[in-house]
């Protein structure tokens, strides 16, 4: 049964549930458009999705289908079940205005950016979500590759329009996204563009 | 002045750095591992941020003379020099589940070896954090290499650090240090290592500091914390 299917404006950001055994797909309808995102047990923000225990569980950097999201506790949170893009990143984590001074300079302080975004929709739901909450997160149909010397850099994105990724929730989840507004690097091919969000009770 | 500190293997410790003090930390047996959050002393809301630091420096590792930086875009400590070239930031640090065995302090005493996660909340919970406040830590003497393949695959590189490696943190503003002298998650042999920890003053970094002229992105982190403090 469909409970979800909104469109998510560039910049824009979205809050909400999904119940064990749902499915939750994010189309990145437009392309190379990064979708900053956060996942809580629904009934217990601390155990949130943990980017270093996912990585290192199974044993590789990027996310795609057949990944398990698991929280700081290792429970696992959502498994990801489709995938048309092929990889998703969860090292670069999420632009913020001071982040983006240090990455570009004063002059994009009051730039938009997706910590805001991320703070807005988690004071917006309540219930004691705030800064403490923001762990770090994943950024779905962005390309951020690892070189065996060492090296991280952000490059052209690997999505393209209609591309998607599916989730099956494995207990009750919290989703926090932003729909990400950076201008200054590729990771929104220079155009943020709206993305369409689809959720099914089991 | 300066004050030295071991820390046995296994254990956790959390220590306050004024800012423009370094905190060195030396291996004191072989395959050590320091899993370590760091926290903006006058406002722990502010507090490490190991994506910023990575991307803004275009690295996956940490190495000299990277600066380690805040969710806020102020440089909380320069790594200012180590005798590795790779600490580990992006694995995480042990949980329960990583300790092979059962031990307990009824059987071992005060060797009973604690994960990283349990050692680093003892420490957290002591400063008024806790579950919440655990980031992603540096693991300061582990090595995790990714192989460049599509998936990303990541191998932890065995022995490592040796006895009398080290790393010297210097603090830009006024932070506390949250440490646990844990295995690394990956480490297959579990063989909790003991460090040396020293502090002593250093002067500021001038115009010409390595971990300023590093990159331009290295020497705003700074600015933003030289202007603030």
């Amino acid at each position: 049964m469909m409970i979800l299917d909104i469109e998510v404006a560039a910049g824009d950001g979205w809050i909400g549930e999904i119940p064990a055994g749902g499915r939750f797909r994010i189309v990145d309808l437009h392309g190379n458009q990064a979708v900053d995102t956060l996942f809580f047990d629904a009934h217990d923000h601390a155990n949130r999705y943990s980017a270093a225990d996912t990585i290192r569980e199974q044993g590789a950097a990027y996310l795609t289908t057949g990944s398990t999201l698991v929280s700081v506790r290792l429970d696992p949170l959502a498994t990801i079940i489709d995938d048309t893009c092929g990889r998703h990143d969860t090292l670069g984590g999420a632009c913020a205005q001071e982040s983006n001074v240090v990455r570009y300079g004063e002059h994009v302080r009051h730039q938009h950016a997706c910590r805001a975004t991320f703070l807005s929709q988690a004071h917006r739901w309540g219930r004691g979500l705030d800064k403490r909450d923001l762990g770090h997160n994943i950024n779905f149909f962005m390309n951020v590759p690892l070189t065996p010397d060492g090296g991280l850099t952000f490059e052209d994105g690997v999505s393209a329009p209609g591309k998607h990724v599916e989730l099956r929730a494995e207990r009750d989840l919290l989703i926090l996204i932003s729909n990400c507004p950076q201008l200054n690097n590729p990771c929104n091919g220079y155009d943020p563009t709206a993305i369409r969000l689809i959720g099914y009770a089991s | 002045m300066t004050f030295t500190h071991d820390v046995p293997g296994g254990a956790a410790w959390s220590v306050p750095v004024r800012r423009h003090r370094a905190l060195r930390l030396e291996c004191l047996d072989p395959g050590a591992n320091v899993s370590m959050l760091i926290f903006a002393a006058e406002q722990p809301l502010e507090r490490l941020n190991v994506p910023d630091t990575l991307k803004a420096q275009m690295s996956a590792r940490i190495t000299p003379p990277m600066v380690l930086m805040s969710d806020m875009g102020r440089a909380l400590c320069s790594v200012t020099g180590s005798s590795l070239d790779w600490h580990d930031a992006i694995t995480g640090h042990s949980l329960d589940t990583h300790v092979p065995g059962s031990t307990s302090y009824a059987e071992h005493r005060n060797d009973w070896r604690r994960s990283a996660r349990a050692g680093l909340l003892d420490e957290l919970w002591k400063h008024g954090l806790g579950e919440r406040d655990l980031h992603a830590t540096v693991n300061l003497f582990s090595k995790v290499v990714p192989a460049g393949d599509q998936r990303g695959t990541l191998s932890y590189v065995p022995g490592h650090a040796a006895a009398g490696d080290w790393a010297e943190l210097r603090a830009e503003m006024d932070i506390l240090v949250v440490l646990s002298t844990s295995p690394h998650p990956m480490d297959p042999l579990w063989s909790p290592a003991a460090i040396r920890a020293s502090l002593r003053p250093v002067p500021p970094p001038g115009p010409r500091d390595p971990s300023r002229t590093f990159r331009a992105e290295s020497a705003r982190s700074l600015d933003q914390a030289e202007r603030t403090a």
